[in-house]
């Protein structure tokens, strides 16, 4: 193998059975920083997240990564939510790095001052990450999040979408999937769960804002999680990723499916993966084994309903949303 | 220097002296004039090393300090009214974690209806909100409260908010004796924060605090405070000792223990009161003024001492708490009562100057002629147009859909000819 790094691989190795990208049978230099003793660790072990929590499994590869590529000169901002709370019950802290909680709706703007200051003082080494559930992203942190596109601050700011408020309860968010089950969009009256044609896809008004790059990740593909942060390091101005990542409380799935139910949700082409540079889309992930959306949403009980014979129309409708995916992103 | 220059300008020249490192701005009247300026010295290399940064919301603006301050830069912004009301969640939360930001604020009325004059009700929206808040009477003042204020935010790790009045400060050209840059950097020296986002020294701020320690973090939020009251002192004398001025301080008398009758009140309003207790006085008048230059901390010690000869005390303030009256008014009441010997005061609560109205030596002398008659209201709404408001409560009662009740009373007063008429 003639690669720098992982980033630039070609071939990849599945574990068998699973479609899981494999560390084993990689050369030790182009495994994951997670295989090594010697692993930066910025969220530490101890901290409160449920079993099987896909944001706690994100935000640790994404933040582990900037961290390798800034020889661990990050400082990381982070709107109220899950991981908020779960890493920092007082006066306990998982944070190996300096890290911040000001509000729900404001992690984007102390980012960005964050980065101001770093600019005033000359320090172009350290760099900046924001963090936020897709509640404190879509939702009230929406016009601070725009500002910074707007302004291209230096910042890379991380979306962890698990599809609605799960800290508060399972409310729905902007970005909870239609038809899904949430406190606040019960499968009641005739159109049960969350309403279609409703919400927004951020990655695509991120791309509106024409910063310099936007990604989707899922912790499915913790290698391509990983080369994605990575390349997000190396530009300058305001980067976007934004990675799925399942909740076992909110989307009513067992803990252990966290890993299987991300790939689902990108093989049967509701979650797409790609990559895009000022504006362009630069890359879209390929379907490995196309599956019905209907086995996705089989293993979760906040789509129950959608698999009555009653509610066809929703499944109709949900596979419409795939194919529309599939399609726009180039996914087959 | 001598210079015949804006509050604003005077204010933004002044703040630039005190070389902060990262100020966002959002524009709102009648704060705008300071930041404008501030980008220009910041975009023309005068003010150097300093991120200045143009943000969408007030909301962002005070996050954006959060960060910066968080991160360990000398941080200022400025906003009034609705602008401090969109930022309140993050005025709180900057309070809460320690920062000491300076912010001024153009002080201006609160809508609906809206306002864009000035009275107190955004200071007062943000009383116990955990901010210093310091009152200014003259431009000379507003532009050495800043320096001061920006030494006494990073001496107690709190933000300061120093209220101008709008428009009548802000805008109101005078002279001024702007500072050179020597003096500054004698009185001010560099920051150093007590908590900063390092990669050397990584700290976790924002943590989680649950029922076992949160009484004890909102103390000594209280504690400190009580700090700043001998702090404001202290440096108000520092700053005699460099610039050869009197400003700041806790409370400034005018003759306020040597008067039977005393007006209490803050900010611009002191400049008329001043013009009118020289004429009082040299006519017999035993009239006098405490001018509260601090409001947060509360100063009730200083306030006691200064009262403590008084017969009858008018607190005029330019806001007041909707269904329970004049704010100040009451924490006067509340300091008096705790000093056995001034309980016997009288204390009136005038409120005046809302939305802008003007303040006349004329109607302010009614107050004092009153006073010394034993006549004077408990509660006093002052230059109140009684028949417009009977007018429009008459309309309310024959009718119920009467329609809102601004547009009402500016129809009755002639000042909206176009307006369809009910």
């Amino acid at each position: 193998m003639t690669q720098k790094n992982t980033a630039e691989q070609t071939v990849k190795f599945y574990q068998t059975g699973t479609f899981t990208v494999g560390n084993r049978l990689l050369d030790e230099e182009f495994r994951t920083v997670q295989a090594t003793e010697e692993r930066s660790n910025s969220i530490d072990s101890g901290h409160r997240a449920c079993q099987g929590c896909g944001q706690a499994l994100g935000a640790r590869y994404a933040l582990d990564t900037a961290m390798r590529v800034t020889n661990n000169k990050i400082i990381a901002a982070n709107a109220t939510g899950c991981l908020e709370v779960f890493t920092t019950p007082y006066p306990e802290t998982a944070w190996s790095i300096p890290w911040v909680h000001s509000l729900f709706g404001n992690v984007a703007s102390v980012a960005s001052g964050i980065a101001a200051t770093l600019k005033a003082k000359g320090d172009s080494e350290t760099r900046v990450i924001a963090q936020g559930g897709d509640g404190g992203t879509t939702d009230i942190g929406f016009a601070c999040l725009s500002g910074l596109f707007d302004r291209n601050d230096d910042v890379l700011y991380i979306c962890y979408d698990n599809g609605g408020y799960m800290n508060t309860g399972v409310q729905r968010s902007s970005a909870t999937p239609g038809g899904a089950r949430t406190a606040t969009t019960m499968p009641v009256g005739e159109h049960p769960g969350s309403s279609f044609n409703t919400g927004k896809f951020l990655p695509a008004i991120a791309m509106a804002h024409e910063i310099p790059y936007v990604a989707t990740a899922s912790v499915h593909d913790l290698h391509d999680l990983e080369r994605k942060v990575e390349k997000a390091m190396s530009f300058r101005g305001a980067r976007y990723i934004q990675i799925n990542v399942p909740c076992p409380l909110g989307w009513g799935s067992l803990p252990a499916h966290t890993i299987k139910l991300a790939r689902m949700g990108v093989e049967s082409g509701l979650v797409p993966l790609f990559e895009a540079e000022y504006g362009e889309l630069t890359q879209s992930t390929k379907i490995r084994y196309q599956i019905p959306v209907e086995d996705y949403l089989k293993a979760q009980r906040r789509f129950a309903h959608v698999l009555k014979p009653a509610n066809v129309a929703q499944l109709e409708t949900i596979r419409a949303l795939a194919e529309k995916n599939i399609k726009r992103y180039a996914l087959l | 220097m001598l210079q015949q220059i804006s509050g604003s300008i005077a204010v933004a020249n002044a703040v630039a002296l005190c070389r902060p490192e990262v100020i966002p701005c959002y524009p709102i009247t009648p704060q705008t004039h300071i930041v404008e300026h501030l980008s220009s010295l910041v975009k023309s290399g005068q003010l150097q090393d300093c991120t200045y940064e143009n943000v969408e919301s007030e909301f962002a603006s005070m996050s954006f300090c959060i960060g910066a301050s968080a991160a360990g830069a000398r941080t200022y912004t400025a906003t009034a009214s609705q602008g401090l009301l969109y930022m309140m969640e993050a005025v709180y939360n900057a309070s809460g974690l320690g920062l000491p930001i300076v912010m001024t604020l153009g002080n201006r009325a609160i809508g609906a209806p809206i306002n864009i004059w000035n009275d107190h009700s955004d200071a007062m929206s943000v009383r116990d909100a955990g901010w210093i808040q310091l009152f200014v009477e003259s431009n000379q003042q507003a532009l050495d409260v800043h320096i001061q204020a920006f030494k006494l935010a990073e001496a107690l790790s709190l933000p300061v908010m120093v209220n101008m009045d709008g428009f009548i400060l802000t805008h109101a050209i005078t002279r001024v004796d702007m500072p050179d840059q020597e003096q500054v950097d004698r009185f001010l020296p560099p920051f150093i924060p007590r908590q900063k986002l390092d990669t050397e020294s990584p700290l976790s701020i924002g943590a989680m605090v649950g029922p076992d320690a949160f009484t004890e973090v909102r103390y000594l939020a209280h504690h400190k405070q009580k700090e700043a009251l001998t702090i404001i002192e202290q440096q108000a004398e520092e700053f005699a000792n460099i610039f050869g001025r009197d400003s700041g301080g806790l409370v400034k008398s005018y003759f306020a223990q040597e008067s039977d009758i005393v007006f209490v009140a803050m900010g611009s309003v002191v400049g008329t009161m001043q013009d009118l207790i020289n004429d009082l006085r040299s006519e017999g008048y035993s009239v006098g003024i405490l001018s509260l230059r601090s409001f947060r901390p509360f100063p009730a010690n200083a306030i006691c001492n200064a009262l403590k000869n008084a017969q009858q005390v008018i607190v005029f303030e330019k806001s007041f708490a909707v269904g329970m009256g004049g704010i100040l008014a009451s924490e006067i009441h509340m300091a008096t009562q705790r000093y056995a010997d001034i309980q016997g005061v009288q204390i009136s609560s005038v409120i005046g100057g809302l939305g802008g109205r003007t303040i006349t030596k004329q109607s302010l002398r009614k107050l004092v002629d009153k006073a010394k008659q034993g006549d004077l209201d408990a509660e006093v709404f002052m230059d109140l147009e009684a028949n417009t408001v009977v007018r429009e409560l008459k309309r309310q009662q024959d009718e119920q859909s009467s329609g809102p009740v601004a547009e009402n009373i500016l129809r009755d007063m002639g000042v909206v000819s176009a307006s369809k008429t009910h």
